[in-house]
């Protein structure tokens, strides 16, 4: 292997990482501005987190999707219209392995290739250093941008109690694949958000006796309201309090009040943390095929002790704690991370001091993710373009862009938690993006 | 214009899925060309281009379908069925429309990203269409003002010696309204390239109007003299068919 590899010069095209949705619409959309593209992926195929075969994959066998088809087909490919409400995984994957064949996008993608680092080459060009994930030589290639793909649901948030001396299993939901993992098991499912609750009610058809463990009271939306998708019900634009008001009044008709079942209060309103969309949590509840349970305070040998001071004997425990963003191969005041990860960047896009560096796909939306990524991978795409075709206007953009009022866009009052750092409403942060886009069109 | 990132009407009142009638000729072996979509205009079915356009196609080595519009549709259900069939397709596709099936071509290139587009004897406008039609077939057209839908005839569509008038069917006023009173569609997405294709001679779509729907797409129409509005059903059809295999060759290319 050689110390110094000689840095390969691609002058103008531009470095993609990552071929799960968000990578294969970034890929599309600069191709579309007439780039050339390389992008990286580690697995051998497409569909990132929605390939069951990638080791890193987070679904599980009977998962389906939480938001509705319409709010999760790219803009301009839909899904075939006689699909599902909402539609299983696999269904997902051969659309995006579709999406790929559709236009071609094979040809540009270096399977089985890892991005481990990205530097600032100067004059805001990029050096990438990549690996086949077999082994071998790096490789340094020099690129005129980055565009981060790489999802942010694969590095599981670590669970902060001890388990070192607990007898039982401790798995992370991630490592959790088929209902059979189950079956006849006493099962503690730990977390609240939409994957907790949905191991939970996959548990309480399969397992023995399942407990779940919530710090917090979450609001609880249904998949259907009305006999209809529920996210296809827009709430009217209305001010936050109303839609508040409004939010409260649908989970009393059809949720309910779950602290009845010994579930947590919510404390804090409607909006402020990512919806759990779980039509059958209430259901089991109520047919005492889940104990709801606290917090847990400590694990040794078969017990399991509650911060109440109650005490159960689980043999699994699943730990939904969710995930935390990962850029190892970005140092972290590229993107502006905070000391607890968190990167700040303009429409949790662009890096707000390099121009030619941005991420797609990392966000929480109320819908589903791809129509988001779509827009944002437009929109990276128009600005690269923009910034060679007419530099004057681009810094005219830039301009008006840094004083776009972050409220404007993304949900400031959330729960303090990593879950909801990238908490957006799609229909406010849509109505950014187009905003921007208008800016970016050429004056007619 | 309606926005294309806040699609309101989509989410909470998706188009119904129907039973779509597409009718396909392929070629052997397959040559990898991005596939042909024929969306027909109204009166006319994808039976209107078995006739001779879908197998010649296939016989250049373009795997070629042709679409139905749905029964008692609208512009927006058009729209929504030549999206999904072409989405469907195994390759990006090239969407070619006639009459008013250039019209929904032209909203459906706002919302698919096609490899090509071709509008052949296009009505993008409905008003000055409806001028002509009223002037060569007033009989057949002036019911459709009172809801009684509208009749095509022979002397409209064809040029002397053809017909096809007996197969043509008759579409509800509030199909006609729909289509009149479309907004301007928004940009394609992609920026395809568009070729126009029609006859001078053409009784529905003028040579002004050709010339007009060209320079939107920044072009001049491509044109057959002496045939009649029905270019794929016309005793001269393989001109025109020809004529737009050729250019999509030479930009398939470039
Ligand atoms: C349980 C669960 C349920 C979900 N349900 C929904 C839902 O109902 N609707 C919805 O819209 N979304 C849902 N999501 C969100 C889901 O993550 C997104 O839909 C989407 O898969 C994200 O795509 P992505 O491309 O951003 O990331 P990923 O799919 O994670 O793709 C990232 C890709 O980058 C590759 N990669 C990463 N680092 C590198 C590197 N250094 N070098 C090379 N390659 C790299 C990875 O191998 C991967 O293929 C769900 C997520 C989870 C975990």
């Amino acid at each position: 292997m050689q110390d110094t590899p000689d840095i390969a010069d691609r002058h103008d095209a531009v470095c993609v990482i990552g071929a799960g949705a968000s990578g294969l619409a970034t890929l599309k959309s600069l191709r579309e501005q007439g780039f050339s593209v390389d992008c990286y992926e580690r697995e051998t195929s497409v569909g990132g987190a929605w390939n069951w075969r990638h080791d890193r994959s987070p679904v599980y066998s009977t998962a389906h999707l939480v938001s509705s088809r319409p709010l999760t087909e790219f803009p301009d490919f839909p899904m075939p219209d006689d699909w599902p409400d909402y539609p299983h995984h696999s269904q997902l994957l051969g659309y995006l392995e579709r999406y790929s064949e559709h236009f071609g996008l094979r040809d540009d993608i270096w399977f089985g290739t890892e991005v481990v680092s990205v530097t600032p080459a100067g004059d805001g060009r990029w050096d990438v250093t990549t690996r086949s994930v077999g082994g071998g030589a790096e490789r340094v290639q020099r690129y005129a941008a980055v565009i981060a793909a790489n999802g942010h649901n694969w590095a599981p948030k670590p669970f902060t109690v001890d388990t070192s001396e607990f007898r039982g299993r401790v798995m992370h939901a991630s490592a959790y694949k088929d209902p059979a993992q189950l079956r006849g098991r006493k099962v503690l499912v730990i977390g609240g958000g939409n994957t907790g609750c949905d191991i939970a009610v996959e548990a309480a058809q399969q397992a023995e006796k399942v407990w779940h463990s919530t710090r917090r009271g979450y609001w609880f939306a249904p998949k259907y309201l009305f006999g209809r998708p529920a996210d296809q019900m827009l709430p009217p634009r209305l001010p936050l309090r109303f839609r508040q008001k409004l939010y409260r009044w649908m989970v009393r008709l059809t949720a309910g009040d779950l602290t009845r079942y010994g579930l947590p209060a919510p404390d804090h309103r409607p909006y402020e943390s990512h919806p759990v969309v779980n039509s059958q949590l209430a259901y089991y509840l109520g047919h005492g095929r889940i104990t709801a349970v606290g917090d847990v305070a400590s694990m040794e040998g078969s017990t399991v002790e509650l911060s109440d001071g109650k005490r159960i004997e689980p043999d699994l425990v699943i730990t939904a704690t969710g995930y935390l963003p990962r850029f190892e191969f970005l140092a972290p005041e590229l993107l502006d991370v905070d000391e607890d990860g968190r990167p700040d960047l303009h429409l949790h896009a662009f890096a707000r001091r390099h121009p030619t560096l941005a991420v797609i796909g990392l966000l929480q939306p109320d819908a589903g993710l791809l129509p988001l990524a779509h827009w944002q991978s437009v929109a990276v795409a128009r600005w690269l373009r923009l910034r060679i075709d007419d530099p004057a206007k681009a810094a005219a953009v830039q301009q008006k862009e840094s004083v776009r009022p972050v409220r404007s866009w993304s949900r400031l009052q959330v729960v303090p938690s990593s879950r909801h750092w990238f908490e957006v409403g799609h229909t406010d942060y849509l109505r950014a993006v187009e905003d921007l886009l208008k800016h970016m069109e050429p004056a007619s | 214009m309606s926005s294309q990132l806040l699609r309101f009407e989509d989410w909470t009142a998706p188009v119904p899925p129907v039973r779509r009638e597409v009718l396909s000729a392929l070629p052997h072996p397959d040559e990898k060309n991005p596939p042909l979509l024929f969306v027909p205009g109204l009166g006319h079915g994808a039976w209107a281009f078995r006739e001779h356009w879908l197998g010649h196609a296939a016989s250049r080595g373009f795997s070629a379908y042709a679409l139905s519009p749905r029964a008692a549709g609208s512009l927006r259900a058009y729209v929504h069925d030549v999206v999904q069939v072409a989405a469907g397709l195994p390759r990006q596709t090239v969407l070619i429309g006639h009459g008013v099936g250039a019209l929904v071509v032209s909203h459906a290139l706002a919302r698919y990203p096609a490899k090509a587009a071709v509008l052949a004897a296009p009505v993008l406008d409905g008003w000055p269409a409806l001028g002509a039609a009223l002037r060569t077939n007033p009989f057949g057209t002036l019911p459709a003002f009172f809801g009684g839908g509208l009749g095509l005839s022979r002397k409209q569509l064809y040029s002397p010696g053809c017909t096809y008038e007996r197969k043509l069917t008759r579409e509800p006023t509030a199909v006609y309204r729909s289509v009149l009173t479309a907004s301007r569609p928004a940009a394609p997405v992609g920026s395809p390239p568009v070729l126009v294709v029609g006859s001078p001679d053409d009784k529905i779509v003028t040579r002004k109007a050709l010339d007009r729907t060209a320079a939107r797409f920044g072009g001049a129409p491509l044109l057959f003299p002496g045939m009649g509005h029905d270019l794929m059903l016309d005793t001269e059809w393989q001109e025109p068919i020809d004529a737009i295999i050729d250019w999509l060759e030479k930009e398939l290319l470039a």
